[in-house]
């Protein structure tokens, strides 16, 4: 390598400097993305109440990343990422250590570091607000999340980060693409779709459509272990609801199946057990 | 037997004559977070890429496999226990034999990866000089090329060294020119690198060679049909004068048959993972159709006769795999000592391997035939459905049969198993002489009725597992005395003696395991893995029993004969067990849980 004429330093050296600009260049020109990540019981699992119907039963549940968080938003963020889109990824999630597992498959899949807001989240109003309180000072250019947990169901926490800390809300969204600092998403509507477009920062919420589910590679499990997982103490919110009590489905009453040619025995049925005529 | 307690067991074969501690154990509940992300990692893979194509699979498609190949390969899984500075991920036996159980439910795939990863990559990875493995172990580990190994001949199975395939040297010392011919070559369609063992001139040994699948002089025959594993690539490899560089002759000249035993040592332990996997898989498809189907208004899994088949096939499914983890964690820790004592990585691997061949060969053995009876009872729970090849019993049925006979047959393994262990006591590794002894004296004297103190959760079991110790010396003790050099030709006793090595093993491993599992959890949640060791410790005591009663039949007479089926009775007596109450606990859990849960 020839030195260079003014320094002196090796050519090599130069070129480093320049390469590690453009990269920060290129990094602060990225986005950053938030993923809310949470923890949900396995698909299979039995819910069980106890406390009078007032708390549902952990132990003995298998825990997995809400799938819509998983599938959807974090999977269209690390898309995002490898297609230089997107720089750094990072996740939250509220919960206490138990969830901490779940965090970290949701690094092995891809998040370059998280946090866990020290703290039950079974509200969804506190759940966004300290998601909104952490992210306030974080500038992140898009927050995603699941169109809802499959455990409580409630699909709001994206709404209300979005409202707590003022920024675009678009919910539903079964496809996303960035071109330059405007979101285009499309959302499902009633009988079909929508396309819109946004300008950055903003919350989507995701569903089907957004990407297609991944396998954490070896590579990605063995280097979650080693990615930052800081855990930051909830600010203090008070909650605006509170759980009066859980209620089990009804058992599934048996399906019968009644021959086509024995309208006799289905109007029988129909009067004598299911009561509807 | 009972003086060294609190030390870990660390020689193979030596769990006849010593305790083993609960403690020093491994068992599958102790998996940290990584390697249940592993697991996970394997279950999803089979979940969306295999599972759904196993018709395509099974007709061959062209190209899929070696796709799917690819794709486990970018997943890392298929260079788990390769070192990183070869492109693996460095993990420990445990970890590996824990993705050959989850993989181990993928049919065809399983058989495929499995030959990939180890007798396709390991004979270079263990015997290969730097030069080969930086050449092969990086692209075998990533899946990019894909491995076979061509030992067996048509007219050499079992007896491999007897084979026909000739090297020899070309006169310009640059080329080895091999000439044979290879039979059932798994992966043979789709594989660049084969480890083709043969002989070089008249030597009295094998030797191995790496050869690449566009060396001259290869071709492969067209693929077989089978019973099962029909998505498996499995096809005759002729060499006809194949051109080999003399840079590819692995380790050293006539070094192939220990290459070869000693590789298929850790297929042999694989292969006890791979069919628990596939176990548990069958039994949760079991118990989903007997909790769906019904009959007489009820669904099948209420009734008894159903019950016991499920209970039947957790139990023995998790005896064996806690025989597997035991023996995995075993050879871990063996390998461990030889680093330490100075062995390089590699002849510690091996070393390590060698020292528990005997415990391999159990577990393929006995792995595989629970693997069996888990098909055969899945069929039945099945009823006419399990003998359509509509629903997914029908394959794994027929899939699992080739277990029983590729690895080495079951009945080579049982042979060597008693051959083993005998070969180590004439070498003076393992005191046999003293413990049999010491039981011939026993039986002279008058048994112990005294209660022996305390009784703990474990006391029964474990005396009766000591129990079982003695039988087995007394007989193979008496078998060695009375047929000397004649009993390597009485294969009926060596079966016998085998069998009852097995049920030990195996009953001791299930003890153990549950032991300390008791220890972690506590009692109460430990109920149904109590039971199944109850229950499976109960039926090992009637085989061995049998085994024994046969083999003392078959060799002894008069006084002797009478005194030692006495002391067979004795050695083999357990208190009543309900097992029909402890199965049916075992079968609820099962029921609620939709799945096998253990």
């Amino acid at each position: 390598m020839p030195p260079c004429v003014l320094c002196g330093k090796n050519i090599r050296n130069v070129h480093n400097v320049f390469t590690q600009y453009a990269e920060l260049l290129k990094k602060e020109s990225q986005m950053k993305i938030l993923v809310c990540i949470s923890q949900v019981p396995d698909t299979s699992t039995k819910v069980v109440l106890k406390d009078n119907n007032t708390t549902v039963e952990s132990a003995g549940v298998t825990y997995i990343i809400n799938p819509y968080d998983e599938w959807y938003g974090l999977i269209r963020a690390i898309e995002l990422k490898e297609s230089g889109i997107a720089g750094e990824i990072d996740l939250v999630t509220v919960g206490k250590a138990t969830t901490e597992p779940v965090i970290r498959k949701a690094l092995a899949l891809g998040g370059d570091k998280a946090v866990r807001i020290d703290a039950e989240s079974t509200d969804p109003y506190l759940t966004a607000a300290y998601i909104a309180g952490y992210a306030k000072s974080m500038n992140y250019d898009l927050i995603l999340c699941g169109k809802e947990s499959i455990d409580y169901n409630n699909g709001t926490v994206g709404s209300m980060i979005a409202g707590l800390l003022d920024i675009e809300y678009i919910g539903f969204a079964t496809g996303i693409h960035i071109e330059g600092t405007t979101a285009i998403v499309k959302r499902e509507i009633e009988g079909g779709e929508e396309t819109d477009s946004c300008s950055l920062p903003l919350v989507i919420s995701c569903q089907k459509g957004v990407a297609e589910a991944r396998i954490p590679n070896m590579r990605g499990i063995m280097a979650a272990r080693t990615r930052p997982l800081e855990v930051v103490s909830p600010a203090v919110i008070e909650p605006v609801t509170t759980i009066l009590s859980y209620e089990l489905p009804p058992a599934k009453a048996g399906v019968k199946l009644v021959d086509p040619a024995d309208m006799d025995q289905l109007v029988d049925l129909l009067h004598s057990e299911a009561k509807v005529i | 037997m009972n003086d060294v307690e609190n030390v870990k067991a660390i020689k193979g074969g030596e769990f006849l004559i010593r305790e083993t501690n609960a403690e020093s154990v491994f068992i599958p509940e102790e998996w940290n977070e990584e390697q249940l992300m592993i697991a996970e990692t394997c279950t999803n893979f089979l979940a969306q890429h295999v599972t759904p194509n196993l018709n395509r699979i099974d007709a061959q498609e062209e190209g899929l496999m070696s796709h799917l190949m690819d794709e486990a390969g970018a997943l890392g899984l298929l260079g788990i226990s390769v070192p990183e500075e070869y492109g693996g991920f460095g993990k420990d036996f445990k970890t590996s034999m824990l993705v050959t159980e989850k993989l181990g439910a993928g049919n065809s795939f399983s058989v495929a990866f499995s030959a990939h990863s180890g007798i396709g990559t390991l004979p270079i990875l263990y015997y290969g000089n730097d030069a080969q493995k930086q050449k092969y172990i990086p692209k075998l580990a990533s899946g990019e090329w894909k491995g076979a190994y061509c030992l067996t001949e048509p007219g050499s199975g079992s007896d491999a060294n007897s084979g026909k395939a000739r090297a020899k040297l070309t006169e310009d010392g640059k080329y080895y020119l091999i000439t044979g011919q290879k039979m059932w070559i798994t992966n043979a369609g789709f594989a660049d690198v084969f480890t083709v063992f043969a002989k070089i001139d008249n030597d009295e040994n094998l030797s191995a060679f790496i050869v690449e699948k566009d060396f001259e002089g290869l071709s492969l025959n067209t693929e077989e049909h089978k019973m099962g594993i029909k998505g498996s690539s499995t096809r005759q490899v002729f060499f006809n004068d194949c051109k080999v560089p003399v840079e590819n002759l692995l380790s050293e000249r006539q070094n192939g048959f220990k290459i070869a035993v000693n590789i298929l040592n850790i297929g042999r332990m694989k292969l006890g993972g791979g069919t628990v996997g596939a176990s548990k898989e069958v039994i949760t498809m079991a118990v989903k159709y007997a909790n769906e189907r019904e009959q007489f208004g009820r669904a099948i899994s209420k009734y008894g006769a159903i019950r016991h088949k499920l209970a039947q096939q957790a139990m023995l499914t998790y005896a064996a795999e806690s025989a597997v983890y035991r023996a995995s964690q075993n050879m871990e820790e063996a390998t461990e000592m030889m680093i330490e004592a100075g062995l390089n990585e590699t002849q510690a691997k091996l070393k390590g391997t060698e020292q528990f061949a005997i415990e391999a060969a159990i577990i393929k053995v006995h792995a595989s035939e629970v693997l069996d009876y888990v098909v055969d009872e899945g069929v039945q729970i099945y009823g006419g459905m399990g003998y359509s090849a509509e629903a997914p019993m029908e394959r794994a049925y027929r899939d699992s049969r080739i277990n029983r006979i590729f690895e080495g047959t079951n009945e080579i393994n049982r042979m060597l198993t008693v051959d083993m262990m005998l070969k180590r006591a004439m070498k003076g590794e393992l005191d046999l002489m003293g413990p049999a002894q010491k039981v011939a004296g026993e039986l002279m004297s008058i048994p112990d009725f005294s209660a022996g103190g305390e009784e703990g959760l474990f006391t029964k079991e474990k005396k009766y597992i000591a129990n079982f110790k003695k039988a087995i010396l007394m007989v193979a003790g008496a078998a060695v005395q009375k047929l000397m050099t004649q009993l390597a030709k009485e294969q009926e006793v060596l079966m016998n003696l085998a069998d009852m090595l097995i049920e030990l093993y195996v009953s001791e491993s299930l003890q153990l395991r549950v032991e300390k599992l008791v220890g972690l959890r506590g009692e109460d949640s430990c109920k149904e893995q109590l039971d199944m060791m109850r229950v499976y410790i109960n039926d090992a005591a009637e085989k061995i029993a049998r085994s024994g009663k046969e083999a003392l039949n078959s060799f002894a007479e008069g006084d002797e004969k009478r005194m030692m089926m006495m002391g067979l009775k004795r050695y083999t007596k357990t208190n009543d067990v309900n097992t029909t109450q402890a199965r049916r606990n075992i079968a609820a859990k099962l029921i609620t849980e939709n799945k096998y849960c253990f």
